[in-house]
């Protein structure tokens, strides 16, 4: 009998601070688990009292990488609550800067955080020495989804810009086609990327996952929808207390979100793409098709081809809102506070973020909840772990410890959005 | 800083995270026309959210982010120092304590209640503090977010072993270098921009809003005559002031008296 342990003090190219323990015996996985010891930050408490206003600056820093998903989901739940409609106009303004945010997040975790796995190098900077114009290229996109955030958002971290009810100001038809022929560049950039990623050699790795994603009647959701599923859900945001449930494990800073009756489900681009197949533009289920992949993806080391596909639908979907833009009226619908109940959601770009507040009279937050993306995917994680492991237990401690970083990196987690330092552990008797 | 010789190798990077959203370490990896010419100027030794190869220090130069809020991390924070020729706190997490900072005034423990169903399998501590509280720090850049551009002039001046050039006045220079009406007086928008360390750009005001502090207190803050005209003047009310001051900077000593100043009978420590 062989015994061996493995410690990794990192897990590096994510966002947060999180930890992996793996204890195998004759090769079997015996126990396994994601850990998040990212430092728990209390949002959800010291929101409490704060007013309505400043639920979408605050929240939107939970994470820097996806504040614009925190704003959206809170503002939809605020206006949910207040029993607020905001007309077409301002709803397109809040995808295109969704569209800034996915094309920013995806060009970061396709080429910076992502692509390295693939091809053998610790990081995107390394390379960079083999292969200059290959970075260049991702980091152009990445600021070209910058660029389209921090004009509508004042800037691209933690933007200033949105509102309840709208935004504070809304940009000019000028300002806006400054960024198209950038734009165009991009969506034919990310077409080159679905391409250069489909070429890369993927792991024959599929699981039966119950996908969740949001769907809306004529558009790939981004902004809002209801939650659907493989599986049958269809509902509502404000029925997410009755099918979801957070559990708290003692293993984890960050709780975990399961369907009640069912357990680990994946939200994020493989499932918002194999539900979402036939709402894609053309032009990203080309370049979908291109790249060999199937209508439904669950191979998830693939999401690096899905998220490219995403690129290619967010720059032709930003072009397209930009082409029909006018102006709304006004920038915002004005708040009338009541004691209420609101419950709102959106893709961000790892998946689905939840939100809800109760408020009284005076908008002030009597209580809320905060389900981030990554809180969702971590039990499904593990379980692709448990599944993965075994595959490859007879590799080295350093080969093996790779595919499960990858295998981690697969659902771009967010663990400062989940609450943060990827340590992995491997224990081998 | 002192002036140093120009070394033969190239200086060492670390960036190290504490309690924070990695906004401002992404900030680093947001510098896309930059980021190339900064990875050959420095070796990034150590910045696990864009590299999986580690370097052991010592390192030349250390970027902090993060606030401490952990026993765990009150001891990481001093290996850090220990292993860094300068250290440089980024962001309003690192220089203040951040938006978790708002803890400060309330009992941990509830916190730790309404967020987590099982309390005992949290470890927390009951203040969240900047870098400062717990070691030496040679420089402090602000804002929730750092500004991209300061976060290379910083880079800059310590290569170029020259303080950097940080100006320490408020967000109306800005403004007015912006030629932005100010919106206390045209609009009578409150805005903390009077009281605020320049940095942003002077954003808000150009988006028809008024600033909210994200770079904490200014050098010199005349905090008293802004909540005097808030109060006065904009009719805001107490509880809205006191929630004004306590944002991302909450803790920040000059926006921290200046709440506690305006909710009598709630000071703390």
């Amino acid at each position: 009998m062989t015994e061996k342990t493995i410690k990794v003090d990192y897990l590096a190219r994510v966002e947060g601070e999180g930890a992996m323990y793996v204890k195998m015996e004759e090769g079997k996985v015996v126990d396994l688990h994601f850990k998040i010891f990212e430092p728990p930050r209390f949002f959800e408490a010291f929101l409490r009292g704060r007013s309505f206003r400043d639920a979408p600056d605050i929240t939107s820093r939970i994470c820097g990488i996806c504040p614009v998903a925190y704003q959206t989901s809170a503002v939809n739940a605020i206006e949910d609550a207040f029993g607020m409609v905001v007309p077409d106009s301002i709803r397109e303004l809040r995808k295109l800067i969704y569209c800034g945010e996915w094309i920013e997040s995806h060009a970061l975790h396709v080429y910076m955080l992502h692509a390295p796995d693939f091809l053998g190098y610790e990081s995107a900077i390394h390379m960079a020495r083999d292969h200059p114009a290959i970075v260049e290229r991702g980091l152009r996109l990445k600021k070209i989804g910058n660029d389209l955030l921090a004009l509508i958002g004042g800037r691209e971290i933690h933007p200033i810009n949105p509102r309840t009810g709208g935004f504070f100001r809304a940009p000019t038809r000028s300002e806006l086609e400054a960024l198209v022929e950038d734009l165009q560049w991009a969506r034919e950039a990310a077409v080159a990327t679905t391409a250069w990623v489909a070429g890369f050699e993927f792991a024959p790795f599929e699981q039966d996952y119950e996908f969740v994603a949001l769907s809306h009647p004529d558009e790939y959701a981004i902004v809002d929808g209801r939650i659907i599923s493989n599986r049958g859900l269809d509902i509502a945001a404000q029925e997410w207390g009755d099918v979801f449930e957070e559990r708290h494990v003692e293993w984890s800073n960050a709780l975990h979100t399961v369907i009640k009756e069912r357990g680990a489900f994946m939200t994020g681009p493989n499932a918002r793409y194999s539900l979402g197949f036939e709402k894609l533009y053309p032009v990203a289920q080309q370049a979908a098709r291109k790249a060999g992949l199937a209508e439904t993806c669950s191979n998830p080391f693939k999401s690096i081809i899905v998220r490219s596909v995403e690129m290619v639908h967010a720059c032709e979907e930003a072009l397209q809102i930009i082409d029909r833009y006018a102006p709304p009226d006004r920038p915002f619908v004005p708040a009338t506070p009541r004691p209420s109940v609101g419950h709102g959601v959106s893709e961000a770009p790892r998946g689905i973020c939840y939100h809800r507040y109760e408020f009284d009279d005076d908008g002030l937050i009597l209580d809320c909840q905060i389900v981030p993306p990554t809180s969702q995917n971590q039990l499904r994680i593990e379980e692709d772990l448990w599944s993965y492991v075994p595959q490859y237990a007879d590799l080295p401690d350093d080969e093996l410890q790779w595919q499960l970083e990858q295998a981690i990196r697969n659902y771009d987690p967010c663990i400062s959005c989940a609450t943060h330092f990827l340590k992995l552990t491997v224990e081998r008797s | 800083m002192t002036t140093r010789m120009v070394p033969i190798t190239k200086p060492k990077l670390g960036v190290f995270k504490f309690a924070s959203c990695d906004g401002c370490q992404l900030s680093l990896l947001d510098c896309e026309d930059e980021l190339l010419a900064v990875a050959s100027a420095v070796n990034i030794a150590n910045f696990p959210e864009a590299s999986r190869a580690v370097e052991e220090g010592p390192y030349d130069l250390s970027l902090v982010e993060g606030s401490v809020t952990t026993l765990h991390d009150a001891e990481r924070i001093k290996e850090v120092r220990e292993q860094s020729v300068f250290l440089i706190s980024i962001g309003a997490c690192a220089t203040a304590g951040g938006i978790q900072a708002l803890r400060n005034w309330k009992n941990v423990d509830d916190f730790v209640r309404m967020v987590y169903p099982t309390p005992e399998f949290i470890s927390t501590l009951d203040r969240s503090t900047p870098i400062s509280y717990h070691v030496e720090v040679d420089f402090e850049l602000r804002g929730c977010p750092i500004s991209k551009g300061q976060l290379l002039e910083v880079v800059a001046a310590f290569l170029q072993g020259r303080r950097p050039n940080i100006p320490t006045y408020s967000v109306c220079v800005e403004c007015k270098r912006r030629g932005t009406p100010c919106v206390m007086v045209s609009d009578g928008t409150p805005c903390l921009g009077p009281v605020t360390q320049a940095g942003c750009g002077a954003i808000c005001p150009a988006y028809n809003r008024g600033c909210y502090g994200c770079f904490g207190p200014m050098e010199s803050p005349n905090t008293a005559a802004l909540s005097r005209w808030w109060r006065d003047e904009l009719g805001v009310a107490a509880p809205d002031l006191v929630a004004a001051y306590r944002g991302f900077n909450a803790y920040a000593e000059a926006f921290k008296s200046a709440g506690d100043e305006c909710e009598p009978g709630d000071s703390h420590d």
